[in-house]
């Protein structure tokens, strides 16, 4: 009877300590999500009779939304930025962790800092270097003029590219450092008694060392994936989701429907969209994870 | 079980993140609320203040866009020190540095709440009927029984229109106006071989006016429109609008219903197509960007690398002597044409016209003050100074007829524009269909075809007003 009322207390405890963290995650996590998912249903607007008188309108967000062919475009676009950041971020950061392990010190001195300053600025600052960098009269430009080479409007001749390289500058430093530790903790013996087995640097590399970093590999994919869908303010100063639709993204998209075209409601439905893929793709990786 | 748990893990983590992007997205809100926040907690002093026997005065927030020019701060500064009441009032100039688009989302943020709600706003004539609709802004009709000005007839009737509601009721007090034009640069028309006293007849005309500027100027940019979301309403008004009006139709048709396709429409994107498409326009990276309105008039214009500029009247504001890019020979070299209807058809030319009002937020606390300071700020001698320093059209006849201001270059000829003007739809949904036109004006430039960039205008307009709301022509 004592034993279980001890039990008992222990884990009255627990909760009552618990509590102050569940409140505040009800107020400010899952209550906003759970508004947003309300107002997503509803006429929402910034100003207009839609301001004045908060209607329930049941899908018809949605409805308009699977008959709008910018959706789709911005959709795709999102994917290919995502694709060619997660691409680049990772194959760039594991090739410089690479690198790094084997003591390269001229190589670690430069290129280390020029990877971790793009990812130690604000993205404000990342926007606004990779602005001036690629601008018409740009730094590039001027190199490429001083070769006497023809000069590229790179933010609009090859806009999402252009975007894509800024964010593989601003994110590469995160899967660099996450994969410089997993690189790390690949056991040396190992390598060496493959080494003595007479595996090339090729073979231990694709059947020792990649195996070894797998989990590390889908995590990194995994945070990167969300924070990339996440990314609004570098794409919106460097291009502001232009020219046209063509690096129009969906965090873009519901910014302009939201705030500029005022429909709220309508801008809310679009990051339900956003929601989707996110959880999508994280399902998709524990499931790939999990396989092994 | 461990399965599930893992499920929810990455289902929780992605939400998470995702709500981050989310708080991104509200960036502006949240600014503006902090904004607010700091108004009204140095307000809250000001009515603690305001206590008998303390001696305070009453504390009154006026709120406009600054856009790089101090004509509407020096205004308000110096109407304030002029003012008979400044030892009770106290006043305190808040603007917005802001794009054109976001300054009316910070706005309608700013005035949901009496936290963050200024005294006085400046709102664009075009924006006031959906803050009415919205319920943002304070009926004026009982302030103005004793406003003689206002009873007498000095305020210019279309204006008057402009900032009256459907309801017939008045909630600004209109204080610039303005028309559109084509300036043109004449030094490069010499040197072009093109007569200095420029009127084309009908597009074409201009047209091929560019196709000669371009083939003897290869380095000047013959015309320039603003054309991008980023030059948010200059796009839907000063290009689009300037050619769909031209072209014998409006936004609205006679019953009141949005035109979501239309051959004119077609003919209005295709004169913007063709112009890019020949190389007549500026490049996509200058005039997509959000500067873009003042890299024409303030560079490229008067350093000779522009030679017609299709823009309004306030231009000249830059070229004076206070403006921000002074150029004392504009009298001479610069020349302003009417625009042309697309085919000469009647009435030979047309403008557009809008302008901006003063207004009260519905929930200001300083009511009576702030309609007794913007009756300051519109009386003769002080507006006239600012009207000249804005380089804007002026509200009130009287002023009209001042010789100082009547004596400006070119405001003769612009003046008159005013009396064949056509005024954007006093209706609440065009701050929305607005912005859908401004991503089909740059969807065109940037290379969709008009025929598409049309079909796309149609499902966004739909999608915004209601298919009810809507016809094809």
């Amino acid at each position: 009877m004592n034993k279980k009322s001890s039990r008992l207390f222990a884990e009255a405890r627990k909760s009552v300590l618990i509590l102050p963290s569940m409140v505040l995650l009800l107020i400010f996590f899952v209550m906003p999500i759970l508004l947003t998912v309300y107002y997503s249903f509803t006429n929402l607007a910034l100003s207009g009779e839609n301001a004045k008188q908060l209607k329930f309108i049941g899908l018809s967000n949605y409805v308009s939304m699977f008959k709008d062919r910018t959706v789709r475009i911005s959709i795709v676009n999102t994917l290919v930025f995502l694709l060619g950041s997660l691409i680049g971020q990772q194959v760039l950061g594991f090739l410089i962790a690479l690198n790094m392990r084997n003591r390269n010190r001229i190589f670690r001195g430069i290129v280390g800092p020029v990877f971790l300053a793009g990812w130690i600025m604000p993205e404000v600052v990342v926007a606004l270097c990779c602005s001036t960098f690629f601008g018409d009269e740009g730094t590039l430009n001027q190199i490429f003029s001083f070769f006497h080479l023809p000069t590229v409007e790179f933010l609009f001749a090859i806009p999402m590219a252009t975007v894509i390289l800024a964010n593989i500058w601003h994110g590469t430093a995160f899967s660099m450092m996450n994969f410089q530790s997993a690189l790390d903790g690949v056991p040396a013996d190992i390598e060496e008694a493959a080494k003595v087995d007479g595996a090339g640097p090729f073979q231990t590399m694709l059947r020792i060392i990649l195996p070894c970093i797998k989990n590390t590999i889908a995590t990194n994919t995994m945070l990167n994936t969300l924070s990339t869908l996440g990314v609004f303010g570098l794409i919106y100063m460097m291009t502001g989701g232009g020219p046209g639709t063509k690096t129009l993204t969906l965090p873009i998209f519901m910014y302009r429907q939201a705030f500029i075209s005022q429909q709220l409601g309508y801008g809310t439905a679009i990051s339900m969209i956003l929601l989707v893929i996110g959880i999508v793709l994280s399902v998709f990786y524990t499931r790939v994870m999990r396989k092994d | 079980m461990k399965k599930m748990k893992k499920v929810a893990a990455a289902v929780l983590a992605s939400t998470m993140v995702l709500s981050l992007a989310a708080c991104q997205g509200s960036g502006a809100k949240t600014e503006a609320t902090a904004q607010g926040k700091t108004e009204a907690g140095s307000g809250e002093t000001g009515k603690t203040a305001e206590t008998p026997g303390t001696g305070g005065k009453t504390k009154i927030s006026i709120t406009f866009r600054d856009g790089g020019s101090d004509a509407l701060k020096n205004w308000f500064e110096h109407a304030y020190e002029t003012y008979d009441k400044k030892d009770s009032i106290e006043l305190d100039i808040a603007p917005i540095t802001a794009s054109e688009g976001d300054y009316f989302a910070k706005v309608a943020l700013a005035l949901q709440s009496a936290d963050t709600a200024p005294d006085i706003v400046c709102e664009d004539t075009f924006q006031l009927p959906s803050d009415v609709a919205a319920g943002y802004l304070t009926d004026l009709s009982g302030y103005l029984k004793d406003y003689k000005e206002w009873n007498d007839g000095t305020f210019y009737g279309p204006l008057v229109d402009g900032v009256t509601y459907s309801d017939g009721s008045v909630y600004g007090i209109p204080y610039c106006t303005d028309t559109r034009g084509l300036w043109y640069n004449k030094d490069i028309f010499k040197a072009a071989g093109l007569d200095t006293e420029w009127q084309p007849k009908t597009w074409q005309e201009i047209l091929d006016t560019c196709k000669v500027i371009k083939e003897k100027c290869p380095d000047v940019v013959p015309f320039w429109c603003n054309s991008g979301v980023a030059s948010g309403e200059a796009t839907s008004m000063q290009t689009y609008e300037m050619l769909l009006y031209g072209t014998g139709e409006q936004l609205l048709d006679e019953n009141d219903k949005w035109i979501a396709s239309s051959e004119n429409i077609l003919k209005s994107l295709n004169f913007i197509n063709t112009i890019y498409k020949d190389g007549y326009g500026p490049s996509l990276s200058k005039v997509l960007n959000g500067e873009a309105g003042n890299i024409a008039s303030r560079e490229y214009l008067p350093g000779g690398k522009l030679a017609i500029s299709l823009d309004g009247y306030w231009m000249t504001g830059n070229y004076k002597e206070t403006g921000s890019a002074p150029w004392p020979e504009y009298k001479d070299k610069l020349g302003i044409a009417a625009m042309p209807t697309s085919e000469g058809q009647k009435p030979g030319s047309i403008t557009m016209s809008g302008g901006w009002a003063l207004s009260i937020p519905q929930l200001s606390d300083q009511k009576d003050a702030s309609m007794d300071f913007i009756k300051h700020c519109m009386s003769y001698d002080i507006y006239l100074d600012t009207i000249i320093a804005q380089g804007n059209i002026a509200t009130r006849t009287d002023i009209a007829a001042d010789p100082t201001y009547a004596s400006q270059p070119f405001m003769e000829k612009c003046t008159g524009f005013l009396s064949g003007a056509f005024y954007r739809p006093r209706n609440s949904q065009y701050s929305t269909v607005t912005t859908h036109i401004q991503t089909m004006v740059e969807s065109v430039v940037s290379g969709t075809s008009p025929e598409d960039a049309m079909a796309q205008y149609k499902s966004d307009v739909t999608n915004s007003v209601g298919a009810d709301n809507t016809v094809t022509k």
